[in-house]
C-alpha cells in the first residue's frame, strides 16, 4: 500500500514506449490546461468589476486568432494521432516466431494452454526476451484480457479469435485483469502472469510436461474422434480438401475470393463450413460443428491443423507425399 | 447584488406561477414554463436516486474486498449509470432550462407544439416508472451499456424492463428535440435573425439535431436486444451466427453522440453566463455557434473509438481515431472563445460565474484527457479502466452538472421571482468544486495504474486512491444537498428578485417580466440589436 | 397543390390558429416541419434495422438468398401494389380536402383505410404461413436447409422485426385514418384548414416507402439470377 506510484511496473518491451507517449500527451495537456487557467485567472483578477456602471468596449472576435487556435492545436493533435497509431499497429501486430499460448475466457476464469500441453488457470508463465502471442477465445460473454504491466489489452469476443502479443522484460508477477464487464465474478476474473528468465521457464515447462500430451497431439486425437480424418485425408483423396500445407497459405474460395487460411478461417470452417467453401468442393458435404466442440478443443484442433503446415520444412514428416 | 434601474417589483403581478394553483393546472398545463418545472422536480428526483446509487458504490469501494456482495455492486453501478445518463443528464438542461427559456429567448409565446411538450414529460415519467420498477424488483446488472451477449443470454436480472424504460424515455427526448427544432425555425420574433440568436439557443439547436437523429437508433437497438433476449434467435449471439460487436456499433452510434446531447446544452449555458458576468459581447459568436453544429455533425462519426480493443478492423480504428481528434477542435474553440470573452471585460463573481469558471477548468481537463483516449496506443491500456470513468465524469459532472447548477442559479430569479442566498450559494459552489476534484482526480491515477472499471473488489495497492475518492464523494454529496435546501428555501422566503438582477442582455431579461406571465411578454417583442450587446451599441455597429 | 398557398392565405381569419402562433401560415409551416423532422427520426429508427440487415447480408449472402424461397413473393407483390394504390388514394384524399369536398375526402380516406387493412390482412396470412412452417425465430425455429439454419434464423428475425415494425406503423396509420374520418364527418376540415390530413398523408407515404425498400430486400434477394 505505502508507495504511491503513478505508473504500473514496466515489464514489457512496449510498456516504456506507451509511457513515453502518455507523458507526451499528458505534457501537452498540462501545458494547455495551465495556459487556459492562467489566462482565466489573470483576466478574472485584472478585469474584475471595479465600478458597477462599467461598460467595457466590445471585442467581437478575430479571424486570425480563431484560425490560430484551431489549426495549431489540431497540428499538435496530429502528432499524437500519428504517434499513437504507429504504436498501436506495432503493439497489435505480432512478429514472426512467437511462443504461442492459447487463452480461453469463461465466466469467471482464464484457462490457458501451452503448446506442449501444460494447462493453467488464472496463471500464465512466460519467458523474458521472447515474443509471446496469445490467441484469445471466449466461451460465453465478452471478456477482456488485460495486463497493465505490459500495457496491453484486448477484448475476448465469443465467436472469434483475437490475438495479443508482448515481450516480457523483467521477471516477476504481474496482474491479469478482466477488463470487460462479464457478470457477477467480473472482479475476481483475474490472475497473475509469472515472467521468468528463459532458463527457469524451460525448467518450468519441463517440470510440468511429463506425461502430458501436447496440444497438437490432443488435436490429432480429436481429429480422428470427430471423424475429420475420414474426409480430410492427407493425400487429398477424401471428399474434403487435404489440410496439409493449408494453414498460412492462400486459399481460393468458390466465389472467386482468395483468402489466407488463418485461425479465424479454420474456426469458421469447422463450426460453420458453408460460410466459406474452398473452390472445387461441395457446399453441403461437411456437417456443422457449431455448438459441438468446446473452445479449448477447437484450439487444440487448430494447433494440430497448423502443425500439418509446419511439416513442409521438415522433410522427414510422416504421411504420404503430395 | 447589482444595481437595477427598474422599480422594485411587487408580488401581486400576474405570472405563470400564480395564475392558477390547482393540481390540474400543473398536470394538464401546456405552458412550457410549467412543464419545465415539472421536469425540474422529476429530474431532481432521479438525480437523488442516481446519487444514492453512487453513494452505495463509493461506500463499497472503501475496502479492497468490497463491503457489499458482487451482485449488489454490479446492480448499483448499472442503475447509477442508467438513471444518471438517461433520466438525468440527457433531459437536464434541455428539458428544464431549454424548455423554460428557448421560447422567451426567441420572443415566442410558447414552443411550437405545447401539447407534445406535455406529452414528452408524461412519456419521460412513464419511462422512469419502468426503470424504477426494474430497480425495485431487484435491479439490473448489465452495466448501462447493455453489452450483448451478456445482456441477452447470461444476465438473469430485469434487463427487458429496464430497456423498455430507456426506450420509452428516448421518445421523450426525441419529442423535445423535435419541438425545439421547429420552434427555433418557425417561432422567432421579428428581427430575431439566426445571427442574433443567443448562443444558448444555438447550442440547443445542435443538441436537438442529435436527439432527433440519434435517439431512434438506440430505440431500435434496444428493441432488437429485448427480442433477442426473449427469442434467442442469435442476432447478437455468435453461437447462432450473430455478431456481438454489431450491438456495440449500434449502441455507440447513439451513445457517443448522446454525450454531446449532454454537454452541448452545458456549453450553451456557459456562453450566456460568461458574457453576462464579463459584461461583454461573446468573443467569436459565429465560431461558437458554428462549433456547436460541427460537434453535432462530427459527433456522429466517432463512435468507433469505443471499439479500439474490441476487434474492430485496425483501419477503421485509425479513421475513428483521427475523427475523434477532429471533434476536439470545436470544443477547444469554445474554451478559447470564452476565455477571450473575459479579456478586457468587467468581471464579477456571482455564483453562476463561479460555476462557469468551474466548468471551463474541469471541462478543459475532461476534454484533454479525451485526447489521451483518442490516442489509440494509450486507449489500449486505458479503456475500461478508471481513467475512462474519470474522463467521463470530468466532462459530465465537472462540465455538464456544473453548467446546470450555474444555469439554475443564473435563471433562478427569472423562474421563481426570488433571489437565492448568494453567500450560501458561493459556499456550495466551492464545496462542489473541491469535492468533485477529490472524487475524480484520483481515478485518473487509478486508471493509469490499471484498475479496471466495474470491479466490486480490487487489488490492495489501489486502496489509498479509492479511499480518497470515496472521501471526496462524501464532500460532493454535501455540496449537492446544500443548493437543494437553500434554493427550496429561497423559492418561498427569498427576497423578491428585481426584473433583471444581473443587468443581463437578452429578451428573457429585458422584455419579459420576471417571473414571466403565461404568454411570456406583455407586448410582442421586436429585436433590433445583436445578442450580447452589453456595450449598448447601435445595431448598425455590429 | 400549387393553389394550396392561396387557400392558406385566405385562412388567416379562419379561427383555427392556436394561441401561440401569429398566423395560420406559421402554424401550418410549423406542423409541416415538425412532421418532416419526425419522419427523419423514423428513417433513423428503421435505419438501425436496415444497417443490421446490410451487415448480416454481407456476412451470409447465400443463407439470406436461400430464405427467399420461403417468402411468398406473390403476396408480397400484391401488398406492394396495394400500398402504392393506398398512397394514390391518400394523395386524392389530400386533394379533396384542398378543394373542400367533404364527400370525396371521406371516400378516399375510407378507401385508403380499406387498402391499409387489406395489406395487414395479407400480412397476417403471410405471418401465419411462417408460423405453420416453423419460421418464427426462437426455440421452435426449423429450417429446411440445415446448413443455413442459424443464419436463416437471423434473416427471419430481421424479417419479423422489420415487417413487424412496419406493420405496427400501418396499424398506427389506420388508427390515424379512422380519426381523420371521424373528424371529417364532424365537419372539422375545410378548404382553409386540413393540416392533419396533409400531415397524416406524409406519414402514410413514408410508411409506404419503407415497404418499397423492404419488399426487394426481404422477398427478392434470391431471385437475382
Amino acid at each position: 500500500m505505502g508507495r504511491l506510484s503513478l505508473f504500473p511496473p514496466q515489464a514489457s518491451t512496449t510498456a516504456a514506449e506507451v509511457d513515453a507517449l502518455y507523458v507526451f500527451v499528458i505534457g501537452v495537456s498540462v501545458i494547455m490546461t495551465v495556459l487556459i487557467f492562467f489566462c482565466v485567472f489573470l483576466f478574472a483578477v485584472k478585469y474584475r468589476r471595479r465600478d458597477p456602471g462599467e461598460r467595457p468596449k466590445p471585442i467581437h472576435g478575430s479571424i486570425p486568432l480563431e484560425i490560430a487556435w484551431s489549426v495549431i492545436p489540431f497540428a499538435i493533435m496530429l502528432v499524437m494521432f500519428a504517434w499513437g497509431t504507429e504504436l498501436y499497429y506495432k503493439n497489435y501486430t505480432p512478429p514472426a516466431n512467437t511462443y504461442d499460448v492459447y487463452v480461453t475466457g469463461k465466466q469467471w476464469m482464464w484457462k490457458i494452454q501451452h503448446p506442449d500441453g501444460q494447462r493453467e488457470i488464472n496463471e500464465l508463465h512466460v519467458p523474458t526476451g521472447r515474443p509471446v502471442k496469445l490467441t484469445l477465445a471466449s466461451e460465453d460473454a465478452i471478456h477482456s484480457f488485460y495486463v497493465p504491466a505490459f500495457r496491453i489489452k484486448h477484448d475476448v469476443v465469443p465467436g472469434q479469435y483475437e490475438t495479443l502479443w508482448f515481450q516480457a522484460t523483467i521477471p516477476g508477477r504481474y496482474h491479469i485483469f478482466c477488463a470487460e464487464y462479464c457478470g457477477t465474478g467480473h472482479a475476481s476474473m483475474g490472475g497473475w502472469v509469472t515472467v521468468m528468465d528463459p532458463a527457469s521457464f524451460e525448467n518450468w515447462l519441463a517440470g510440468g510436461s511429463s506425461g502430458l500430451s501436447s496440444m497438437k497431439d490432443r488435436g490429432e486425437v480429436l481429429f480422428a474422434q470427430y471423424g475429420c480424418a475420414t474426409c480430410h485425408a492427407q493425400d487429398g483423396s477424401g471428399r474434403g480438401p487435404s489440410l496439409r500445407n493449408v494453414f498460412g497459405h492462400p486459399v481460393q474460395l468458390e466465389d472467386g475470393r482468395v483468402i489466407t487460411a488463418d485461425e479465424a478461417f479454420m474456426r469458421e470452417s469447422i463450426l460453420n463450413p458453408p460460410a466459406k467453401v474452398v473452390a472445387g468442393y461441395k457446399r453441403d458435404t461437411m456437417p456443422v460443428f457449431q455448438g459441438q466442440i468446446s473452445e479449448e478443443n477447437l484450439l487444440q484442433l487448430i494447433v494440430y491443423i497448423k502443425s500439418l503446415s509446419e511439416t513442409e520444412a521438415a522433410p522427414a514428416a510422416k504421411g504420404a507425399a503430395k | 447584488m447589482s444595481t437595477t434601474f427598474e422599480p422594485a417589483r411587487t408580488e401581486q403581478q400576474s405570472n405563470y406561477l400564480n395564475v392558477d394553483y390547482g393540481w390540474k393546472s400543473w398536470l394538464f398545463t401546456t405552458d412550457h414554463k410549467r412543464i419545465a418545472l415539472l421536469y425540474l422536480f422529476s429530474i431532481t428526483f432521479f438525480f437523488l436516486i442516481g446519487g444514492a446509487f453512487a453513494v452505495g458504490m463509493r461506500l463499497n469501494l472503501v475496502s479492497p474486498n468490497g463491503l457489499f456482495q458482487a451482485d449488489t455492486y454490479n446492480k448499483l453501478f448499472t442503475m447509477h449509470g442508467i438513471i444518471m445518463v438517461f433520466f438525468f443528464l440527457v433531459p437536464s438542461i434541455p428539458a428544464v432550462l431549454g424548455n423554460f427559456l428557448i421560447p422567451i429567448m426567441i420572443g415566442a409565446r410558447d414552443l411550437a407544439f405545447p401539447r407534445i411538450n406535455l406529452l414528452s414529460w408524461y412519456i419521460y415519467i412513464l419511462g422512469g416508472a419502468f426503470a424504477i420498477t426494474a430497480a425495485l424488483k431487484g435491479g439490473v446488472d448489465t452495466g448501462w451499456t447493455f453489452y450483448a451477449p451478456f445482456s441477452t443470454t447470461y444476465s438473469n436480472t430485469h434487463v427487458i424492463l429496464t430497456a423498455i424504460g430507456v426506450f420509452v424515455a428516448g421518445f421523450s427526448s426525441i419529442l423535445t428535440g423535435l419541438n425545439f427544432i421547429v420552434t427555433i425555425h418557425k417561432m422567432r420574433a421579428p428581427g430575431m435573425t439566426w445571427g442574433r440568436l443567443p448562443l444558448f439557443v444555438w447550442g440547443h439547436y445542435a443538441t436537438s439535431i442529435i436527439q432527433v437523429l440519434g435517439t431512434p437508433v438506440i430505440a431500435i437497438t434496444l428493441v432488437l436486444l429485448g427480442l433477442e433476449r426473449i427469442l434467442h434467435a442469435g442476432i447478437f449471439d455468435p453461437n447462432d451466427g450473430g455478431d456481438p460487436i454489431l450491438f456495440q456499433h449500434l449502441f455507440w452510434f447513439y451513445s457517443h453522440p448522446a454525450v454531446y446531447i449532454m454537454i452541448l446544452p452545458g456549453m450553451a449555458v456557459i456562453s450566456e453566463v460568461v458574457a453576462c458576468f464579463s459584461r461583454k459581447s461573446v468573443f467569436g459568436y459565429g465560431f461558437i455557434a458554428f462549433s456547436s453544429i460541427a460537434i453535432a455533425v462530427l459527433g456522429f462519426l466517432v463512435w468507433g473509438h469505443h471499439l479500439f480493443v474490441a476487434g474492430q478492423s485496425m483501419y477503421a480504428s485509425t479513421v475513428f481515431s483521427l475523427l475523434s481528434f477532429m471533434v476536439a477542435v470545436p470544443s477547444a474553440i469554445k474554451i478559447f472563445n470564452w476565455t477571450a470573452t473575459m479579456y478586457r471585460g468587467s468581471i464579477s463573481f456571482e455564483t453562476p460565474m463561479l460555476y462557469a469558471f468551474g466548468f471551463i477548468g474541469l471541462f478543459t481537463i475532461g476534454g484533454l484527457t479525451g485526447l489521451v483516449l483518442a490516442t489509440m496506443a494509450l486507449d489500449v491500456h486505458l479503456t475500461d479502466t478508471y481513467f475512462v470513468i474519470a474522463h467521463f465524469h470530468y466532462v459530465m459532472v465537472g462540465g455538464m452538472v456544473m453548467a446546470y447548477m450555474g444555469g439554475l442559479h443564473f435563471w433562478f430569479p427569472k423562474i421563481t421571482g426570488r433571489m437565492y442566498p448568494e453567500g450560501w450559494a458561493k459556499f456550495a459552489a466551492l464545496v462542489i468544486f473541491v469535492g468533485f476534484n477529490l472524487t475524480f482526480f484520483p481515478q485518473f491515477l487509478l486508471g493509469y495504474l490499471g484498475m479496471p472499471r466495474r470491479y466490486h473488489a480490487y487489488a490492495p495497492e489501489f486502496q489509498v486512491l479509492n479511499v480518497m475518492s470515496s472521501a471526496g464523494a462524501s464532500i460532493l454529496g454535501v455540496g449537492y444537498l446544500l443548493p437543494m435546501i437553500y434554493l427550496a428555501w429561497a423559492w418561498r422566503k427569498g427576497p423578491v428578485a428585481p426584473q433583471n438582477p444581473w443587468n443581463a442582455k437578452g429578451l428573457e431579461w429585458e422584455q419579459s417580466p420576471t417571473p414571466p406571465p403565461t404568454y411570456n411578454f406583455d407586448e410582442p417583442p421586436v429585436v433590433t440589436e445583436p445578442a450580447y450587446n452589453y456595450a449598448e451599441e447601435e445595431a448598425a455597429d455590429g | 397543390m400549387a393553389d394550396s398557398d392561396v387557400i392558406r392565405m385566405e385562412s388567416a381569419s379562419a379561427g383555427q390558429v392556436r394561441h401561440h402562433f401569429d398566423t395560420a401560415d406559421q402554424q401550418f409551416d410549423s406542423s409541416t416541419l415538425g412532421m418532416w423532422v419526425f419522419l427523419l427520426t423514423e428513417v433513423m429508427f428503421f435505419g438501425g434495422m436496415f444497417g443490421s440487415y446490410t451487415v448480416y447480408r454481407n456476412m451470409y449472402p447465400e443463407a439470406f438468398a436461400s430464405t427467399s424461397h420461403f417468402m411468398n413473393v406473390t403476396m408480397g407483390g400484391i401488398n406492394t401494389a396495394v400500398l402504392i394504390c393506398s398512397s394514390l388514394t391518400m394523395v386524392l384524399a389530400v386533394h379533396s380536402a384542398q378543394i373542400g369536398s367533404k364527400k370525396l375526402l371521406i371516400l378516399f380516406l375510407i378507401l385508403t383505410l380499406i387498402l391499409g387493412c387489406v395489406f395487414l390482412g395479407i400480412k397476417y396470412v403471410e405471418y401465419h404461413e411462417k408460423w405453420v412452417d416453423h419460421h418464427i425465430p426462437g426455440p421452435g425455429f426449423r429450417y429446411e436447409d440445415a446448413q443455413y439454419a442459424h443464419q436463416a434464423q437471423i434473416l427471419f428475425f430481421l424479417y419479423f422485426a422489420m415487417t413487424g415494425m412496419h406493420a405496427l406503423h400501418m396499424i398506427v396509420g389506420a388508427g390515424l385514418l379512422t380519426t381523420l374520418i371521424v373528424m371529417a364527418l364532424r365537419n372539422r376540415f375545410s378548404a382553409s384548414w386540413y393540416t392533419p390530413v396533409e400531415m397524416i398523408g406524409l406519414y402514410w407515404h413514408f410508411v409506404d416507402i419503407v415497404w418499397i425498400f423492404l419488399f426487394p430486400l426481404l422477398y427478392l434477394i434470391g431471385h437475382t439470377k
